[in-house]
């Protein structure tokens, strides 16, 4: 069953003493997909992803990586992964070349494909001019493609990277996903987790992890589209704290802090704007700006958490 | 076991050891500092003790004897004092360790035939040294008597049966102690440096999050140990060549045995070292606690307990039975073996086995260590 899929898992659960760190997912992620795993830190993004590699033992459930069961065959998945950890990329201390010398012994490249790879990953992280430079030396943005360099020296079938752009800039962040993105489209899998939601635009399909669960699976596409029950507005007024007590009260209406303004969300179609008008009249609650806005993924994660709190309620 | 990982690991170490220019630098000057203090300091000999002098019966015979203490190399009279208060006086400041007091019958006690008798004040808070000087004044003091038993066989009486000890001291005639001091020194030496080292190797990955990338590629623990422990065996090796050479150029060790069995016992014993340090750093994740740990695990069992300092003999039957575990004595034996005695495998090789074995049992502790807290 697991022949056309890079990775599957089912009702993998990991806990922690009482605590239920994973609890019971299941996934199925296509060869070729960049699957993005989206969600606030602490949902179990990385325990997710470390039993995936191997480096945790799952508590109950299955799962398998390139068709290998993850609790029975770590050290053959490990042939077939590469891996990039949230905390750690390289050694400061050496330079770009020799990190990339000690990775392809890690992971056994083949003598006579070394140069071949090494060159590969040094023009792809733009770093050939630049490689006997200590790594201490190079900036995150340049520091995050050689990691990501290091972890696919040995082409891997599937690729796992774990928060890989926290703490780079905006610009160096988008230059690392034009390479995710090359680098499925010759057929790797990339099993991406991010808690940047504009990120997630970037993935074939996405997974909302919230507090261990899995609650909201699909194409970003899919996902924006769940919401079309629902009417989505920017609301402008000089007190958002006031603004939104006004508004609690009706089941229909939701409405979060984002940026300087709110985000509300109507439920039940009709008449929409004029409801949200009329109880801020009510509380004289002067209206600076109000219209009508596509959905980002936040609002679509954020109305998703508030369905499950209330579900849970 | 791939050679090759293990030997990427291993470039990897000697990129981090070259780089780190200071820990470097310190970890080559660790074993000359070490000679040279505790070389000097650590001399057990004692000789110049100071000594006052009490002389209350100021005759040519009391002053016959005080020559012997002055002529003696051990003792060296500070001053002459007329009182005993000013004994209790320069004792109590540490200003000498001892005093000779002539009482006022010597002279006449000698010239009746009598017993003469001496008194020697010591300072017995220093007990060990205390001891040593009071052997001292008694073998001087033998010798002085024997001039008056001679006139007694002129005279035609039978002595009693004259016991003459001649004694040879094997192997450190000169009985310094220097040459007994830095063979074991290199040992202690070793031990220290080898935990030193590799200490703070397997508690850093951890803290700096490598380890979890590591453990994601197909690397296994014993590559690591081992491509770890090579590359710090790199520098225990300069090191134990540092301190060989030291010791025989500066303190003037004789060396009378095999090089080649000190080298080859040099390495097994470093070796040993090397993943006791490793081992201590795979079970403790953390870089401070792997470093006193190190530390304290290697310095105190080599130096208190390897027979360095105290000798083993003298020690509880319960801490005798710990020093047969602490491989730095078996180390002891072979150095001052190769070194003063010039002796070869064929008496050593039970230390030689011993120290073989902890390596292996060693490695394989470090091994299962790293296994466990993988998993």
């Amino acid at each position: 069953m697991s022949e056309n899929f890079a990775v599957v898992t089912e009702r993998l659960v990991k806990r922690f003493g009482d605590f239920v760190a994973v609890d019971h997912v299941s996934l199925e992620v296509e060869k070729g997909e960049i699957f993005g795993f989206l969600g606030p830190n602490g949902a179990g993004k990385s325990t997710t992803i470390r039993m995936l590699c191997g480096l945790l033992t799952p508590t109950e459930g299955r799962g398998s990586v390139n068709g290998l069961d993850i609790a029975t065959q770590p050290e053959e998945i490990r042939r077939v992964i590469g891996y990039m950890s949230q905390k750690f990329s390289l050694y400061d201390d050496l330079t770009a070349e020799e990190n990339i010398d000690f990775f392809a012994g890690m992971y056994g490249v083949p003598r006579d494909q070394r140069p071949e790879r090494k060159r590969y990953v040094l023009e792809m992280a733009n770093l050939s001019e630049r490689r006997g430079a200590l790594t201490c030396t190079l900036s995150g943005g340049w520091k995050q493609r050689l990691a990501l360099g290091c972890a696919i020296l040995h082409d891997p079938p599937v690729l796992f990277l774990d928060e890989p752009t926290s703490g780079v800039d905006p610009i160096a962040r988008q230059a690392f996903w034009e390479l995710i993105r090359q680098f499925s489209k010759t057929g790797h899998t990339v099993f991406v987790s991010t808690h940047y939601m504009d990120e997630a635009e970037y993935c074939h399909r996405l997974a909302l992890m919230y507090r261990g669960k899995v609650i909201a699976l699909g194409t970003p596409q899919e996902l924006k589209q769940s919401l079309t029950s629902q009417q989505l507005f920017r609301l402008e007024t000089a007190d958002p704290l006031a603004t939104m007590r006004a508004l609690e009260g009706d089941g229909n209406i939701h409405s979060a802090v984002f940026g300087g303004g709110l985000h509300v969300a109507v439920a039940g179609g009709d008449r929409a704007e004029d409801r949200i008008r009329q109880k801020l009249a009510a509380q004289s609650i002067e209206v600076r700006r109000l219209e009508k806005i596509e959905p980002t993924m936040e609002d679509v994660f954020v109305a998703t958490i508030e369905e499950e709190e209330r579900k849970a309620a | 076991m791939s050679y090759r990982r293990l030997r990427a690991v291993f470039v990897k170490e000697l990129h981090h050891i070259t780089r780190d220019r200071l820990s470097l630098a310190m970890a080559l000057a660790t074993p000359l500092m070490f000679l040279l203090l505790f070389g000097y300091a650590l001399s057990l000999d004692v000789d110049r003790i100071p000594t006052l002098v009490y002389d209350r019966d100021q005759t040519p015979q009391s002053r016959d004897l005080i020559r012997q203490f002055e002529g003696s190399r051990y003792f060296q009279v500070r001053r002459y004092v007329d009182h005993y208060s000013a004994i209790e006086h320069d004792i109590n400041r540490s200003r000498v360790l001892m005093a000779l007091v002539i009482p006022p019958d010597y002279s006449s006690n000698i010239a009746a035939g009598r017993r003469a008798a001496i008194q020697i004040i010591l300072d017995g808070s220093d007990s060990n040294t205390a001891s040593i000087a009071l052997g001292y004044v008694q073998g001087l003091m033998r010798s002085y008597a024997v001039a008056p038993e001679v006139v007694d066989i002129r005279r035609g009486q039978m002595p009693s049966p004259p016991v003459d000890a001649r004694l040879r001291v094997l192997y450190n005639s000169s009985l310094e102690s220097k040459n007994y001091v830095v063979p074991g020194l290199i040992a202690v030496i070793l031990q220290i440096i080898a935990a030193l080292l590799t200490s703070l190797t397997i508690a850093r990955e951890w803290e700096t999050g490598a380890m979890e990338q590591l453990l994601s590629t197909p690397l296994r623990p014993a590559e690591m140990v081992l491509g770890k422990m090579f590359a710090y065996f790199a520098i225990g090796l300069a090191d134990a060549t540092i301190a060989v050479v030291v010791g025989l150029l500066i303190f003037q060790v004789p060396f009378r045995g095999s090089a080649v069995l000190m080298a080859v016992s040099t390495c097994i014993f470093l070796f040993g070292a090397l993943f006791w340090g490793i081992f201590v750093s795979a079970a403790t994740r953390n870089q401070l606690q792997a470093y006193q740990l190190g530390i304290l695990s290697s310095f105190l069992p080599s130096f208190l307990l390897s027979g360095f300092v105290y000798s083993i003999e003298n020690m509880p039957r319960a801490i005798q039975a710990i020093t047969y575990i602490v491989p730095s004595r078996y180390a002891m034996t072979i150095l001052k073996g190769v070194f003063l005695k010039g002796v070869g495998i064929d008496v050593l090789w039970g230390e030689f086995l011993f120290l073989a074995l902890y390596a292996t049992a060693v490695f394989f502790l470090a091994v299962r260590k790293l296994n466990q807290k993988i998993a």
